[in-house]
């Protein structure tokens, strides 16, 4: 089940790296040897499994409903790349 | 050829919590914008959500009243996409049918006086997304405040069950009737914290397929609703009839125009690449845990009105607007608990008080005539205190003022004249000023009397009590 260069360009653009077509070429070997390997997972004979997604036995960690911290509004733009009148600014990906 | 036309509902209810979904920012409104926020809600590298304990049991609560299957371990799955409403890049969700924290419910609903279940297919728990401004060409504006706030979303089953405008609209009146009763959600369509984005299709009638569905968006009140759905159905209906093809897409609704109009919110087709959380660990659902959620489960507003139609011998109507919302049923019952006729309360109640909320916009919680007032105002009035007429000012009055009725009556002297000689007094000059009427009536004309209860009534600043009134009128006329 070897990926495809046009499965490539998908995965690429979903991640949002723009990459050549030649380099994913190349980023193909590793990611197929990768497959293998799940291939060999998928051979076992697991229906009778449950799906793990935790493999420590905890659950229920919560918080309280109660109101902590925040940062104050200059500190959480500090890192954008842009802001105006405390807000984040973006490139619009509306199409118009 | 007739069509049947199909329609899908999917709600969000933002839930009343004090705190967001995985982090302690407050979940305040109108705030500054980028105030609320921290770095887990901001999606900052290295930090760690943890679910709010109270969010996650006002879903299942909502689940249990819309009669879910509770899933005995819950999961969190990650919902990728790249929009800015989001920090993170995914969303913190549930997905699908895997582990959401209710599957296979219904909600009764009221149509054309019988009941109905309405089937639902999921309850479940996620997080908001931040607001985005398109104020200015090339750049979005972005406010991550409602970023990370507790999120119900509520889908109904399919193939759906609700086959008009009017139906999809009970139930979301149904829906919310229920969800603020448990006060998981307040509910209001206004402001955004109940939304709904109903999927509509249209088939002909006796077609064993459902036709192309559109997604309706932006419906910000139960009228929108209405109207949004009707356009939508009348639109789709016109492209079959003239041989055309309904197009799948999300369509926004303008209710300055009342028309709807097709939107892009997304560059692409989505691909969510849902997986499980890894950072937050499942939510076992125990037996005595939920009997304890279930224990808290108040009545609810269809079982309150069949109540109030049995004890209380109320009609369907007025059960209707009693029971619509918890604050006006809690209303009514404080009358009831301080004496007070329950078919008279509810017609204050369902006519004078709602009238006077409507116009002044009021939340009856917020009400200054409370239930104490109205039920003094109803004892002066059958104790025969004061007349129907003083009631109704006073109404006015202590709506206005939140005074007492019984002081106000005393303080001004209102109280209902049924002492005869002052009857008398008045009920003769009334007949002295009034010569043509009196002629009239000694002529025959008997219906003239009320013109001169009418006269009496004025005469005495409404404190007369009419019955009596009429009886000295006539006594003095014959």
């Amino acid at each position: 089940m070897a990926i495809t260069l046009e499965q490539m360009r998908h995965t690429a653009k979903l991640a949002r790296l723009e990459l050549t077509d030649e380099q994913l070429t190349e980023l193909m070997r590793p990611i197929n040897a990768l497959m293998e390997h799940f291939e060999r997972l998928q051979a076992l004979p697991l229906d009778a499994v449950e799906p793990t997604s935790h493999s420590i036995p905890v659950f229920n960690a919560f918080r309280e409903d109660e109101v902590g911290a925040t940062l104050a509004r200059a500190d959480a733009l500090a890192n954008a790349p842009e802001a105006r009148d405390g807000l984040f600014i973006v490139p619009r990906i509306v199409e118009e | 050829m007739g069509y049947i036309p199909s329609i899908g509902m999917e709600v969000h209810a933002q839930l009343l919590t004090e705190s967001k979904m995985f982090c302690a920012c407050p979940t305040r409104f109108g705030d500054l914008p980028n105030t609320n926020v921290c770095p887990i809600c901001l999606g900052m590298p290295g930090v760690l959500p943890v679910p709010n304990k109270k969010a996650v049991e006002h879903v299942i609560r909502a689940a249990l009243a819309l009669n879910c299957q509770i899933a005995p371990v819950a999961m969190f799955y990650r919902k990728n996409y790249f929009y800015p409403d989001l920090p993170k890049g995914y969303q913190i969700s549930q997905y699908g049918e895997v582990h959401p924290i209710g599957v296979r419910g219904f909600l009764e609903i009221e149509v054309e006086g019988a009941r109905v279940p309405v089937r639902i297919r999921r309850v479940h728990l996620e997080e908001d997304t931040g607001k985005l401004f398109h104020y200015l060409p090339g750049e979005s504006e972005v406010d991550f405040n409602r970023a990370g706030a507790p999120l119900m979303e509520i889908v109904t089953d399919f193939p759906p069950d609700l086959h008009s405008a009017e139906a999809a609209k009970e139930y979301l009146v149904q829906l919310r009737a229920v969800l603020t009763y448990l006060g998981v959600c307040d509910g209001k369509m206004e402001e955004g914290s109940l939304r709904c984005e109903p999927n509509i299709s249209v088939a002909p009638e006796g077609s064993a397929q459902l036709g192309v569905k559109t997604e309706l968006k932006n419906l910000n009140s139960f009228r929108a609703v209405v109207r949004g759905i009707e356009f939508e159905v009348e639109r789709q209906i016109k492209i079959l009839q003239e041989g055309g093809q309904v197009v799948q897409e999300t369509r926004g609704w303008s209710e300055e125009g009342a028309y709807s109009f097709p939107m892009r919110t997304k560059e692409f087709e989505q691909d969510y690449r849902y997986f499980p959380e890894p950072d937050i660990v499942p939510i076992q659902i125990t037996d005595e845990w939920l009997e304890q959620l279930r224990a808290t489960i108040p009545e609810l507003p269809l079982q309150k009105a069949d109540r109030y139609r049995k004890e209380y011998g109320l009609g369907a109507i007025e059960t209707r607007i009693l029971t619509a919302d918890i604050h006006t049923a809690t209303y009514f019952e404080q009358c009831v608990a301080l004496g007070v006729e329950p078919k008279t309360a509810s017609n204050w109640i369902t006519v004078e008080l709602q009238a006077r909320l409507n116009e002044t916009n009021t939340d009856i919680r917020h009400s200054k005539l409370q239930p104490a007032h109205l039920a003094d105002l109803i004892e002066l009035l059958q104790k025969g205190v004061i007349s129907g007429r003083i009631a109704k000012e006073l109404f006015d009055e202590v709506f206005q003022s939140g005074e007492t009725p019984s002081q106000i009556v005393q303080a001004r002297g209102l109280v209902q004249i049924s002492d005869e000689d002052a009857l008398r007094a008045a009920a003769r000059k009334v007949i002295a000023a009034n010569p043509d009427v009196v002629e009239k009536y000694r002529a025959g004309k008997t219906s003239v009397m009320s013109f001169l209860v009418g006269q009496l009534m004025r005469e005495t600043q409404g404190r007369a009590n009419p019955q009596r009134a009429g009886e000295i009128l006539r006594e003095e006329l014959d």
